[in-house]
């Protein structure tokens, strides 16, 4: 296919290299320094989608993000959707097709990179333009260290779709040589196609970098596609610009319709006419500049219609060009089906229209004024303010250490742009007490001529009969005056619920032409002015941000650290089934072939209830409490007594809260006079090493005790049966493993080949049992070495599911899953674990509370399904029936819940353990357990339901 | 994302810190002694001020030590931030209205 509306020459395109692509199965070409945009307008086609609620045809509406039509879905190299055609660069190959506002997620993963940086620096400047580069160069050649970030291919930033001058040449001129300057600057990191999309507090501003999206398939696999840049800034200079602002008329979506400013960029940055005949409709002078350099490239500029009765000073400039200029009046509609034919003029005078006379164009130009890019600012809680010349919001406040130069500070002329580019960053520099550069000198602009005073409108009454259901505020979301009308017909008034109640803002371009115009229009509608209305919030991002690109390289297995014993590979060459306990992987159970997990874990139960088994406990919190006064520290911080334990002794402790309430559970080895090792819970040892260190440093500073953690300096295997004593001995035959010499809740330390090695008699099953701790280093030889010694006696590994079925047939809670934070000592049966002898321990004062004394509170207990096949889910609730056997009427009251539930070998039936009110004093009773749809009668019993005697614990 | 002045660490941050509530709420010293009324206040009661709050924080993900802050709750600016071995201006001043309402 042929560009007809390329123009013979200029632009910022490589007119020497063609490009191939697809768009709507159809074949184009363009150039490199195209936007797919361009490249389509280039061949003639405005339109690129329907609309996502009505249907028309929807068209290339403006140059850049601010977009509210032009959506595509990209197919070719990768299905990516929502992208603007305005922002998309050309290149080979590329396959795309419009989208009716809704696209279609990739169905394979993304194999692109994506990353993030970190850089700090003394200024950051977003934007590039000629505020932006001033800014640079001023910060730049301070010796300050200097960010400067642009969404566009290249610098320049308004320059690039203009026919400005400096210093007596094309203004491109001095910006390539700003370009040079920054990258001569060691300290100055210049980016181009980065977008800052969030501005946060300290100067914590996000920039999303496009590295390789416009090389398509030439796409080196080893760069990242995109890349986050987290940008620290002492001081944050935001130059980003302006959007131009439409009006609203009648059938103003018709393809072919189009920003005024646009077309200049279309023209003068890509070499593409966006019509043959053209019909400029502006409110203010900077119309007039489209209007002329279209004329100047061969366009028919058929009128400028311009609303204010004075009309501009330039209109002399346009009638020597032979452009017919009509003053006060407007555009009231458009005529034609998939492309603008005629634009519908009349005069236009104290809000009337006049008579209405059709004008032949197959583009419509369209300037309402300038809405200074105050996104950033606003996003770093900045406050605007209205105003009523320029009919736009403006920063309204100075914040500390960000500033904003610029049209998007409102100032529009080349010149003023310099020199307040130069000057804000002279103040962030003096702000930051850099001195600013000597030599500092900036182009020379020509003098600018002052414009005449723009007319504010939004909106053209609707004299076409549609009454306002054809006048599109958000061309993307199909909301429209009439739509507004109903809004505050409906009673609305804040913008905010507007916005919610029309959609209007909520679209991928965020409001960007839309939602100035929706406040103007809500204040006219309301009789209040446009300050009172107000925009809406601005928030992050300013264009749509990718989740891979925020995800970075945190996806899949590094989307967080997963930790693993020294074991792991030996359990996946074991068969081992994994689960995740906090960020551990912890082998659930060893299944041999054939078995599901309930076999595998009757099976291994019965080994460990009735030989011997083997757990890689390593995942267990340990904390090494070493000074003088550690036994002090645990005496406070412990429910019991720890200061009494024998060095060479064990104990078993809980921690509450200052409620009184469980924290965790573990046991405490007595290393010496003034050191202990603390075993917490797996998912606990993080926390019980905060609780500590707080308790420490904010309460008792004057205590001599540090705290530190050592889970994975120490491997831990508890060895547990009947037969572990034979397997201990056989392994280290210099320890005396008799019960009389190595009693119950000690431990000893010894060594196998030098290597050392602690064994405790520690139980969490109630069978016999010795833990191995070992430095993880010699974990694999040290568990082959008991495996191989329990051989004789069929010593079987087993897993978390296994170790659970064990403690709960012993009543041992798991603490946060048989407990929720509102469980106390007393509640789980363990009044025996708390000293009565120490005046004081943090959570003691709670239990004397009136609440923690009533004898109707949540206890621990076991229940037994009666009908011992049942196994009750974990969670389910526990009623009552009436004496008469049937169920109270709703709200059925709900005696507590279950909280852990297995099926056990050694009892040969379902057992559960159950957090239940007055449950002790309920022990002997049948309460019932809703399961799908029926009550499964379950008897209350004490909470330890295997060997409550304690017979075999020393074997 | 805040920048927190570490007194240890210089500024860091704002992920790599844990909030620790109200500051200057001592344990009390005899909790034998104290109310259950007190008790109350000590364990669930903490004031929930608009503007200048002195607070507890810990550089969780750094050099771990708490420490104490002068913070305004509506605009989050830290005013202030002190070692726990140094002197506390503004303690008293800022002292919980427990003091004033309990029994």
């Amino acid at each position: 296919m042929t560009s007809p509306f390329r123009t013979a020459e200029g632009g910022r395109i490589d007119r020497a290299t063609t490009l191939e692509f697809t768009f709507d199965g159809q074949t184009h070409t363009g150039h490199p320094g195209d936007t797919l945009a361009s490249a389509l307008l280039a061949a003639g086609r405005h339109q690129v989608a329907t609309s996502i609620k009505l249907g028309p045809p929807r068209g290339i509406a403006a140059a850049w993000a601010e977009d509210p039509g032009g959506l595509v879905q990209i197919e070719e190299p990768f299905p990516e959707p929502m992208l603007l055609a305005t922002t998309v660069e050309l290149h080979d190959g590329l396959v795309a097709h419009g989208l009716p506002g809704q696209g279609r997620l990739a169905e394979i993963s993304d194999s692109a990179r994506y990353d993030a940086v970190h850089h700090h620096v003394d200024v950051l400047v977003v934007g590039a333009g000629p505020a932006g580069l001033a800014a640079a160069l001023t910060a730049a050649r301070s010796g300050a260290r200097v960010a400067l970030v642009d969404d566009q291919s290249e610098a320049g930033g308004s320059l690039l779709s203009g026919t400005d001058r400096l210093d007596g040449g094309p203004a491109l001129e001095w910006v390539a040589a700003a370009v040079a300057e920054l990258a001569g600057h060691p300290e100055v990191l210049h980016l181009q196609r980065t977008t800052a999309f969030g501005s946060y507090d300290d100067g914590f501003v996000l920039a999303l970098e496009r590295r390789t999206d416009h090389l398509g398939t030439a796409a080196p696999k080893h760069v990242s596609r995109q890349r986050v840049w987290r940008l620290r800034a002492r001081s944050v200079v935001v130059a980003t610009g302006a959007h131009e602002r439409p009006v609203v008329f009648s059938d103003n979506d018709r393809p072919g319709t189009m920003l005024a400013g646009a077309a200049r960029t279309f023209l003068h940055r890509y070499g593409v006419l966006p019509g043959r005949q053209a019909v400029v409709f502006t409110t203010n002078d900077s119309a007039y500049d489209a209007a002329l350099d279209l004329h100047r490239a061969g366009v028919r500029v058929q009128a400028v219609v311009d609303a204010r009765p004075a009309g501009s000073p330039r209109r002399e400039e346009c009638e020597r060009a032979g452009i017919r200029v009509l003053s006060g009046a407007v555009v009231t509609g458009t005529q034609g089906v998939e492309r603008i034919t005629h634009a519908r003029v009349a005069a236009f005078a104290d809000g009337e229209v006049g008579a209405v006379s059709a004008i032949a164009c197959d583009v419509l130009l369209v300037s309402g004024g300038w809405n200074p890019a105050v996104h950033l600012f606003s996003q770093a809680r900045g406050r605007l303010r209205y105003d009523e010349a320029l009919g736009a919001f403006l920063p309204a406040e100075e914040l500390d250490g960000l500033s904003v130069t610029g049209a998007a500070a409102g100032v529009f002329d080349l010149a003023g742009c310099l020199t307040d580019g130069q000057r804000v960053a002279r103040a962030a520099l003096t702000a930051l007490a850099v001195p600013p550069p000597g030599e500092d000198r900036l182009p020379t602009a020509p003098e600018p001529v002052a414009p005449a005073a723009p007319l504010v409108l939004w909106r053209v009454p609707d004299t076409s009969g549609a009454g306002g259901h054809t006048s599109f505020v958000d061309l993307q979301r199909d909301a429209t005056v009439a739509d507004i009308e109903r809004a505050v017909g409906a009673g609305l008034r804040s913008i905010e619920h507007i916005k919610r109640y029309t959609t209007i803002g909520t679209a991928h371009d965020q409001g960007k032409t839309s939602g100035v115009l929706t406040s103007g229009i809500t204040a006219e509608l309301l009789g209040v002015p446009v300050q009172a209305t107000g925009t809406t919030t601005f928030r992050p991002p300013y264009t749509p941000v990718a989740f891979a690109a925020l995800a970075g390289r945190d996806r899949g297995r590094l989307f967080d650290p997963e930790r693993v014993t020294s074991l792991h590979d030996w359990h996946v060459a074991a068969g081992a089934v994994f689960e995740d306990v906090g960020q551990w992987k912890r082998p659930r159970h060893y299944p041999r072939p054939g078995e599901d997990m309930e076999a595998a874990v009757l099976r291994e139960c019965a080994a460990a209830r009735t030989g011997v088994g083997l757990l890689d406990g390593s995942t267990l919190g340990k904390i090494d409490v070493q000074g003088p006064d550690a036994a002090v520290l645990l005496d406070r911080l412990y429910t019991n007594l720890m200061s009494s334990l024998k060095v060479g002794s064990v104990r078993y402790g809980v921690m509450c809260g200052v409620d009184g309430m469980v924290i965790d559970d573990g046991t405490v080895l007595r290393l010496a006079e003034d050191r202990f090792l603390l075993l917490t819970t797996t998912g606990g040892a993080a926390k019980v090493l905060d609780w500590m260190e707080e308790w420490a440093q904010t309460e008792w500073p004057d205590l001599r005790v540090h705290c530190t953690s050592v889970t994975e300096q120490w491997n831990t295997f508890p060895v547990v049966g009947p037969r572990s004593r034979d397997v201990i001995g056989a392994v280290f035959p210099q320890v005396d493993v008799a019960n009389e010499a190595f009693p119950f809740m000690t431990w000893r330390d010894a060594t196998l080949d030098g290597v050392p090695v602690r064994l405790a008699r520690i139980s969490f099953s109630g069978e016999l049992a010795f833990e191995v701790y070992v430095n993880p280093w010699y974990g694999v030889a040290v568990w082959e070495r008991l495996l191989e010694a329990g051989r004789p006696y069929g010593i079987t590994p087993y897993g978390t599911e296994t170790m659970h079925v064990l403690r709960a047939e012993k009543g041992y809670p798991i603490i946060g899953q048989d407990t929720d934070g509102t469980v106390t000592p007393h509640d789980l049966g363990m009044a025996w674990a708390v000293s009565k002898k120490k005046p004081d321990f943090v959570g003691k004062r709670s239990f004397a509370r009136q609440a923690n004394q009533d004898p109707l509170r949540k206890q621990l207990v076991g229940l037994l399904p009666v009908d011992r096949r049942t196994v009750l889910p974990e969670g389910s609730q526990i009623v009552e029936l009436h004496a008469d056997g049937q169920l109270p009427p709703p709200p059925v009251p709900m005696l507590g819940h279950v909280t852990s539930s297995y099926r056990s070998a050694e009892l040969a039936r379902p057992f559960a353990l159950a957090l239940v009110k007055g449950g002790r004093s309920r022990i002997g009773d049948t309460v019932h357990v809703p399961v799908d749809g029926t009550l499964v009668p379950v008897e209350v019993t004490g909470s330890v339901l295997v060997d409550p005697e304690g017979a075999r614990r020393d074997g | 994302m805040q920048l927190i002045e570490c007194p240890w660490c210089g500024p860091r941050e704002e992920v790599e810190f844990h909030y620790g509530g109200q500051a200057h709420v001592p344990y009390p010293d005899h909790p034998a002694e104290v109310s259950d009324e007190e008790w109350a206040h000590y364990v669930f009661f903490r004031d929930n001020t608009k503007g200048r709050f002195a607070e507890r924080w810990c550089h969780s993900a750094g050099c771990r030590r708490w420490f104490n802050a002068i913070r305004d709750t509506a605009t989050y600016r830290f005013e202030s931030v002190h070692r726990l071995d140094a002197p506390q201006p503004h303690a008293t001043e800022l002292a919980r209205s427990r003091r004033s309402t309990a029994p």
